[in-house]
């Protein structure tokens, strides 16, 4: 029991992780209809960028909670560039090309990014210092004790604090109302006024910058990044966004804490190699069985 | 040009620098690197200048330069003529490049990287020919063919290692093993849309992957297999010394021993593979199945509606590029001799899908041009290594923009109601 709760403590965490990438996959999908696959590098350059500032700043030697708010900004703002521009120079001039051509332009941004980083930053595998330490515990009678690191509650407050910031961003303001305009009819969005490619642009913009948030929560629950945790990140995101109805956003959500949940699940419970695996089998069979996902629309096909 | 354009363009071309400077200053231009315990930053502010420089040079000679416009009409004229030249001629075009490809081994200027770059140039055609059955004819996007490569190339290593049969029986089990894989996977997939498919696809691929990985008793793991014979000639081995009771290729033949004989007949063995590819697809085109691959892509809804199956038709083609990648898979482990997992990550599949969309989806020569195109400027930039695979996601990206139908764009129905109207 004690170990079951555990489980479900750090799934959670795993899985507010992947909620934040998966938000980014399912805004694009919902506005422009592909695959962002060049999102997952998106969030690795988050990390990237989130490692390279907490060095800096921990050398000056300021209090953790100012640290951790100035990374966070540093990491959303230059890894929103990378959302723009990745929008700019791939996506933008295929708009209205045939269905296939911008995922392969994505495929083509995600190989550039990666090997971008390797060259930059070289391909060993970066550790940093862990920055928190301590938790609370709890069952400490019982043989396991479960604890909650302070990290980890940090990961999930701040996820539930951007997700409340989301929401009203996109539920109450203009902005919001433009972007789910365009979700609806493109075109008759722009006869009524609204500037879509400042709107598309701006949907990029907020993918990145969640996903850059997600990547220094990955920086500090794990320690060790490198420039291919990009990847692995972005698939099981992708397999989240699906899960919970691409196009949704609370099911980006849901999607991602419940493939946190079933990896950290299976690597406790099943089998720890093939964790992977696990995450891969859920999409296919979820693909399969309801491609609409728990909160999506269902497709209508029209001839 | 007005004064008032050059500063427009100039305060343009600032701000491009500007969004460069965020680009590359914190990935560039602070380097983290590890000593002893921690982790450093070395800073490199010149490279990042230097492409902070480049990219505000860049955008602003793009924007002073009104002919920029005729230049990519230029470039399009040039490439529509190409495609029509290699259309109306494509027999002699095709025969032209047999030709040359059978005489190629004895070309006074190849030698042995020559021989090497050139097979590898032919398995990536082959790979190509048989995804574009999937992906030219049949519309699917599969970003996991390397699992039906895997496949292929595990399967013809076992059997091989373990039963020492020889590369002729093994090759067609190999691909039956293949095959069989793609309708395992086609079978519950194939219902879903285009894109959701390219995902599962690499799901699976990737899954194939990490089994290989991990399944330590079959596949000993990361440590992959060794000594997978080598292929022989009709029965004759390539060795210097054949065992008791064998001749070797060069005894028989009564020639000098040359390492480069085993090449030379590995090098036409992957050009006969994928002839009898191309040829295989050229041929189903003209069957019925092959017309409803082609409808298929076109216009699922309205095949439904005249009574094809989708999901049994979209399984053969399947099942049948998955096939010649496993040939494709064996040739590779019986080359190679050694396989392992790392071989066949998801980069490959990347690569392969580029050559079948570069190339022009559902062209056959424009499989063979990627193919030159992609794998040589990979081996071109060979001693930039790391740069190699910027370069080809970059052209990756640059072709879908500025010729998103590929190379040779040619999807003309290979078939039309009242003949071709011209």
């Amino acid at each position: 029991m004690e170990y079951f709760i555990q489980q479900l403590v750090n799934g959670i965490t795993l899985g507010s992780i992947y909620g934040l990438i998966a938000i980014g996959y399912t805004m694009v999908y919902g506005i422009i209809g592909m695959i962002n696959f060049a999102h997952g590098d998106i969030f690795m350059i988050g990390a990237f960028v989130a490692l390279i500032s907490f060095i800096i700043f921990g050398l000056t030697g300021v209090a953790l909670p100012i640290i951790l708010l100035l990374v966070l900004l540093i990491a959303m703002l230059f890894t929103a560039c990378y959302g723009w521009t990745v929008e700019k120079l791939a996506y933008k001039p295929l708009r209205g090309s045939f269905r296939l051509a911008p995922l392969i332009s994505a495929l083509g941004m995600s190989i550039v990014l990666q090997n971008y980083v390797q060259v930059s930053q070289g391909a060993r595998v970066k550790p940093m210092q862990p920055l928190f330490s301590g938790g609370l515990e709890f069952f400490k009678s019982s043989e396991f004790i479960v604890t909650v690191s302070y990290l980890q509650i940090f990961i999930v407050v701040l996820t539930i604090i951007l997700m409340g910031i989301f929401t009203y961003l996109i539920t109450k303001t203009d902005l919001g109302r433009a972007q789910r305009a365009c979700e609806q009819d493109r075109t008759m969005t722009a006869l009524l006024g609204i500037n879509v490619d400042r709107t598309i642009s701006i949907t990029f913009i907020i993918g990145s910058s969640l996903a850059s948030v997600a990547g220094m929560m990955f920086v500090l629950y794990y320690g060790v990044i490198d420039f291919y945790i990009g990847f692995l990140a972005g698939i099981k995101a992708f397999t989240a966004a699906v899960l919970g109805g691409i196009g949704s956003l609370p099911g980006a959500m849901l999607g991602g804490l419940l493939i946190g949940l079933i990896e950290t699940f299976w690597a406790g419970y099943v089998s720890l190699e093939y964790k992977d695996v696990a995450a891969f089998s859920v999409l296919i069979v979820v693909l399969i069985f309801f491609p609409t996902g728990f909160l999506g629309k269902p497709d209508i096909e029209k001839v | 040009m007005e004064k008032k354009d050059i500063i427009q363009s100039f305060k343009d071309s600032l701000f491009t620098g500007l969004i460069a400077l965020a680009l590359f200053g914190p990935i560039v231009g602070l380097r983290t690197v590890s000593k002893g315990e921690g982790l450093f930053i070395t800073p490199q502010w010149g490279v990042v200048f230097l492409l902070v420089g480049l990219c505000i040079l860049g955008r602003f000679l793009i924007n002073i330069n009104s002919a920029r416009r005729t230049e990519f009409k230029i470039f399009s004229i040039l490439s529509s003529k190409f495609s029509s030249i290699t259309e109306n001629k494509a027999k002699h075009f095709a025969i032209t490049g047999i030709l040359f490809a059978a005489v190629f081994p004895f070309l006074p200027f190849t030698d042995r990287y020559f021989m090497d770059v050139a097979i590898m140039i032919l398995t990536y055609i082959m790979l190509g020919w048989g995804l574009n059955i999937v992906v030219g004819l049949a519309g699917l996007l599969d970003l996991g063919y390397v699992a039906f490569y895997a496949v292929g190339a595990y399967s013809y290593a076992l059997i091989a290692t373990t039963f020492g049969w020889s590369f002729w029986i093994c090759l067609p089990l190999a691909g039956v093993f293949a095959a069989f894989f793609g309708i395992l996977l086609g079978f519950p997939v194939l219902r879903l849309r285009g894109d959701y498919l390219a995902i599962v696809t690499l799901g699976f691929g990737e899954i194939i992957r990490i089994i290989l990985i991990n399944w330590y008793e079959v596949t000993n793991g990361p440590d992959g297999i060794t000594g997978i014979p080598r292929p022989s000639f009709f029965g004759l081995p390539f060795k210097r010394s054949p065992d008791e009771g064998e001749t070797s290729f060069h005894l028989f033949f009564n020639l000098e021993y040359s390492t480069m004989h085993r090449i030379i007949f590995l090098y036409y063995l992957i050009l006969v593979l994928a002839l009898i590819t191309n040829y295989f697809t050229l041929k189903i085109r003209k069957l019925p199945v092959g017309r409803a691959w082609e409808a298929l892509r076109e216009d699922e809804i309205a095949c439904k509606s005249l009574g094809v199956n989708p999901t049994n038709t979209k399984l053969t083609a399947f099942a049948i590029g998955a096939m010649f990648g496993g040939f494709a898979g064996s040739f590779f482990a019986t080359r190679q001799a050694f396989i392992s997992p790392e071989s066949f990550t998801f980069i490959e599949s990347a690569i392969i899908v580029a050559i079948v969309v570069l190339g022009g989806m559902g062209s056959q020569t424009g499989v063979v041009l990627a193919s030159i195109f992609l794998i040589g400027i990979t081996e071109m930039f060979r001693d930039l290594e790391q740069y190699r695979m910027i370069a080809f996601g970059g052209a990756m990206v640059l072709i879908m923009v500025f010729k998103p139908k590929g190379i040779l764009a040619n999807r003309k129905p290979t078939i039309l109601m009242h003949g071709d109207k011209k």
